[in-house]
């Protein structure tokens, strides 16, 4: 570092990395907030990325962003707006500036804002930082894709190869600027590149290029931030994202349970993720059929379930639909499955690649009859891990269909996973029917807790038949009786009312708070962090966050009823709302609904949450 | 361990007076002891409609799942329990329209299934609607003045779908079922046997040219590996090749000799000659083909899969789900 610099310590950063599809953004990204988290810091990620598979290049519409917050202690969002913007082409500046803080420093490639580029992404003058009011003074800009070039001349790499590097440059710029340890960097990259070690250390040069851009020419106009670590939970470590952590808990649960893993899914956006990861795992025994379609995904995962395996299914909104008819069919049958919606922007296919709450409804409701199915939703995206555990030990503990809500944003969002010991994680226990019961047993018989038992085929004795007509309560064989018929739904309901989920926890001001908080899924983060916000303005606030929704939390009605406001603040146009007021007497909240297919904005929660403790 | 029918029989059948499956239903208990698999490690899957209620009447395990969806079901089951004999049955409604999706994708990718088409042609359960296999002109409740479509025909569909295996009987010929239903256990890989049965409410008389002996006598022929293609009440008609067609003569006549008739060859690679065969039609001329058409062995899905997972386990180094955790690049915070 050189020594007139002034460094300053910043208790969170926000960085954002934008450029074409095709510019590596996301590696640039992830890198950057695996090194950040490798010296304690907390990180919270966010890929924000086109529906289109490669819009053209330089085009307003291909931008591609990816989002690092790093904090000195736990970071709970990807952060609202960025410190640090990179972008790669003119047409990422115009787009993705809406997104950076004022003051914010600008990192920029001049080859990539040519007239021709200018003119794609629609400037009207040769003056861009001036039609976006930016001051130069703030911009670190350079002649990026020459730079790399020249540093590359003598490596052999062809002009593509070469190109393909030019992230690693707006990397090592970022990595400047942070202060970095390049080390760090190298490692994560000769590790990455193992079987490539060329590659490795070409991208490592490129990097090496772009901190010494930035120390030599900018060290006198723009600071340099330091984000320290302040407290650290000891273990070991690693980054991942919503639907890897979702995978993970999917093959944790059934090894736990002892049981084979078979996921029948069929891809579709932003599901296919948490099918590519199990995918690559057959060394581990998992089993993956990729089916001809939702339904065949859904009804094999059924059908895998019961023939004696673990069976899941994964989806998105639109495939959700088409699943109901066989997750009903689990209902009936009284078989455990698990059923992942990784919710995105709808109706229809709606918007595919963006985030939202919407599915609540359906996941609770969105099937014929008396359907009753646990319903849970992940908080952050290493919580996917945690919540696809649960819903597996609650599926195979309860013979019964189980809906994980996750989302877009958690789904690809990333953050550092504490790996966990699997010799520590609850047990899990399904309801095998015992030996001694042969002879007496018949397939709708109960334990204690009102849990179908389950035989699995192949057991001598306990060959029985299941099925989507009803079924008599003692033999088991069709019946249209209907005493029994309303018998059977008030034992499937009160078989989910069973269930023991834990208690609602209240934050903050849990004593005496103005406001209660109320959420649930992806949005915890936000939430947390405008209840922290409005704290530190000297407003008492407490937040709660539901994860189990159906069954509800046993102190639900105890906590909602608690306090003087309460606002249920979900990116819907009230579900969450609107199932709390069917299920708790009286309870009438404030709302803050927003469906944008992009993730809250602290400070417009802030604002609004302000306004209501002001009526 | 042998088996007798009555080791496979539960309840007391509830299809209509007449009804070819209870025929069917007799015949597959008797299959099925003479296969002699112990009826715990048997399941039966069905979907929706009036022969998708025959698992209820099996002493195995089983499930009478949703409309259609049978073989999606079935797959799953066979998947990730290879060691299950799963037997699939579906009426041409359930297995040919609604889950037509799910019967081309089963035969495609071959996985062990041994599945059953009960082809009435037409819906019985919802009273009498024409069906997928119902002929072009049917007049039924949904079509009083006459269908305006062509019907599947389910050998056409199977051997469009890639199968290996294709079978047929009629319900009430009980030793032809039988036989039928063991090669479709022996054949690994998919396998569809369509059985002609009689709807006796809704579509009565659908198959008469064969539902009898006499008339399968005039109208069928029985194929065989290995056998000539010969028919008729004593044998004295066969099937040639004519072209890039078949034939019937008269051997004897016309210069047509026993050595000019075909050899049913029910291994061969090549189905254009099977597919003849299964399409043969006597309002063209031809007896109806009964007895197995193509039986060609070929790597099955569940075999396939579950190699995979030993190749690849043999290859990686982590097996569980520590081991797993370990192949990512891991930080330190002490």
């Amino acid at each position: 570092m050189a020594e007139n610099l002034e460094v300053k310590v910043l208790d969170q950063v926000v960085v954002r990395f934008s450029g074409d599809s095709g510019d590596g953004m996301q590696l640039a990204g992830n890198i950057f907030s695996t090194v950040s988290a490798t010296v304690g810091n907390g990180i919270s990620t966010f890929p924000d990325y086109p529906a289109d598979i490669r819009a053209p290049q330089g085009s307003l519409t291909g931008v591609s962003g990816f989002q690092v917050h790093i904090g000195a202690g736990k970071v709970y969002t990807p952060g609202d707006k960025c410190d640090v913007l990179v972008a790669m082409n003119a047409a990422a500046l115009k787009t993705q500036y809406r997104y950076a803080k004022p003051g914010a420093t600008i990192i920029i490639d001049t080859d990539s804002f040519g007239p021709k580029d200018l003119e794609k992404a629609q400037f009207a003058t040769e003056d861009y930082l001036g039609e976006m009011g930016i001051d130069a003074d703030r911009v670190v800009a350079c002649p990026m894709t020459q730079m790399v070039k020249d540093c590359l001349a003598d490596s052999g790499m062809d002009n593509k190869a070469m190109l393909k590097c030019r992230n690693m440059f707006a990397l090592g710029l970022v990595c400047w600027l942070f202060d970095r340890d390049l080390n760090l960097v190298a490692n994560f990259l000769r590790e990455k590149f193992a079987k490539k070690p060329a590659i490795a250390e070409a991208n490592i040069k490129v990097i090496q290029a772009g901190w010494d851009y930035g120390h030599n020419t900018h060290s006198s106009a723009i600071n340099v931030y330091r984000v320290e670590t302040k407290e650290k939970t000891p273990g070991r470590y690693m980054d991942i994202t919503g639907n890897k952590a979702t995978a993970y808990g999917f093959i944790a649960a059934a090894e736990k349970a002892g049981l084979k893993l078979y996921l029948g899914s069929y891809p579709i956006t932003p599901a296919t993720d948490v099918l590519h990861e199990l995918s690559k795992h057959k060394s581990c025994g998992v089993i993956t059929v990729q089916c001809e379609d939702e339904i065949s995904g859904c009804a094999s995962a059924l059908g895998a379930s019961f023939a004696g395996a673990l069976g899941v299914t994964s989806t998105s909104g639109p495939g959700i639909c088409l699943k109901s008819e066989a997750m009903n069919l689990a209902v009936i049958m009284e078989l455990p499955l698990v059923v992942l919606d990784v919710q995105r922007g709808g109706p229809a296919t709606g918007l595919p690649t963006k985030s939202e709450q919407t599915d609540l409804l359906q996941a609770l409701f969105g099937r014929n009859g008396e359907s009753p199915m646990p319903v849970m939703a992940a908080t952050s995206p290493t919580d996917c891990f945690d919540a696809a555990y649960q819903a597996c030990k609650i599926a195979l503990e309860h013979m019964t269909p189980v809906v994980l809500l996750t989302d877009a944003f958690v789904a690809n969002g990333s953050g550092a996973f504490k790996l966990p010991d699997i010799t520590k994680l609850d047990a899990i226990n399904p309801p095998y029917v015992p030996e001694e019961l042969k002879g007496k047993w018949t397939p709708y018989m109960r334990a204690e807790n009102g849990t179908r038992y389950w035989a699995v085929p192949g057991r001598e004795g306990f060959a029985h038949i299941l099925g989507g007509l009803e079924k008599d309560s003692n033999t088991g064989a069709i019946s249209t009786n209907p005493e029994n018929h309303d018998l059977m739904t008030r034992l499937r309901q009160q078989k989910i009312d069973n269930i023991q989920v834990p208690d609602l926890e209240v934050g903050g001001d849990a004593e005496d708070a103005d406001l209660l908080i109320v959420g649930f899924g992806s949005t915890y983060g936000h939430l947390h962090s405008a209840m922290d916000e409005l704290r530190q303005k000297g407003y008492k606030v407490a937040q709660t966050h539901f994860k189990y929704l159906n069954p509800l939390p046993k102190n639900t009605a105890a906590v909602l009823t608690k306090y003087k406001k309460v606002v249920v603040a979900e990116q819907n146009m009230g579900q969450l709302a609107g199932y709390l007021r069917m299920k708790v007497d009286g309870f009438v909240p404030y709302q803050f609904n927003q469906v944008k297919g992009q993730p809250f904005v602290v400070e417009e929660l802030v604002n609004a949450f302000e306004e209501i403790l002001k009526k | 361990m042998s088996y007798t029918a009555q080791d496979f029989k539960k309840g007391q059948p509830r299809w209509c007076p007449g009804c070819g499956d209870h025929f069917f239903l007799a015949s597959l208990h008797k299959a099925m002891a003479e296969i002699g698999v112990a009826p715990e490690n048997v399941a039966v899957i069905s979907g929706i409609g009036c022969s998708s209620r025959l698992p209820h009447y099996m002493a195995t395990y089983g499930m009478n799942t949703i409309h259609g969806r049978a073989a999606a079901i079935a797959t799953g089951a066979k998947v990730a329990n290879p060691d299950l004999t799963v037997w699939q049955v579906s009426g041409d409604g359930d297995g040919l329209a609604i889950g037509g999706n799910h019967f081309i994708h089963a035969n495609r990718r071959n996985i062990d299934l041994n599945m059953i088409l009960l082809n009435n042609r037409i819906y019985g359960l919802t009273k009498g609607q024409y069906s997928p296999t119902s002929p072009r002109g049917f007049v039924s409740k949904s079509s009083p003045y006459g269908t305006v479509e062509d019907p599947f025909r389910p050998a056409e569909l199977c051997f469009g779908a890639r199968g290996h295996f294709f079978a047929r009987c009629v319900a009430t010929d009980a030793k032809g079922t039988v036989e039928v239903l063991k090669a479709a256990y022996e054949h690994k890989g998919a396998s569809v046997t369509e059985v002609l049965q009689n709807c006796v409410i809704f579509n009565d008389h659908c198959h008469d040219v064969v539902y009898n002996n006499e008339g399968r006598k005039k109208n069928a022929i029985y194929v065989k590996h290995g056998e000539k293609l010969v028919f008729g009440e004593n044998n004295e008609f066969g099937l040639v090749q004519q072209g890039f067609g078949l034939k019937v003569v008269e051997i004897g006549k016309d210069g047509y000799t026993i050595d000019d008739v075909l050899v049913h060859d029910a291994h061969c690679e090549d189905n254009t000659l099977q597919l003849k065969l299964a399409m043969m039609t006597p309002e063209d001329g031809f007896p109806i083909a009964l007895g197995v058409i193509r039986d060609v062995e070929a790597p099955t899905y569940d075999e396939a899969v579950h190699a995979q997972l030993a190749e690849v386990s043999a290859q990686k180094k982590y097996h569980n789900f520590t081991e797993l955790l370990e192949t990512n690049d891991i930080w330190e915070v002490r």
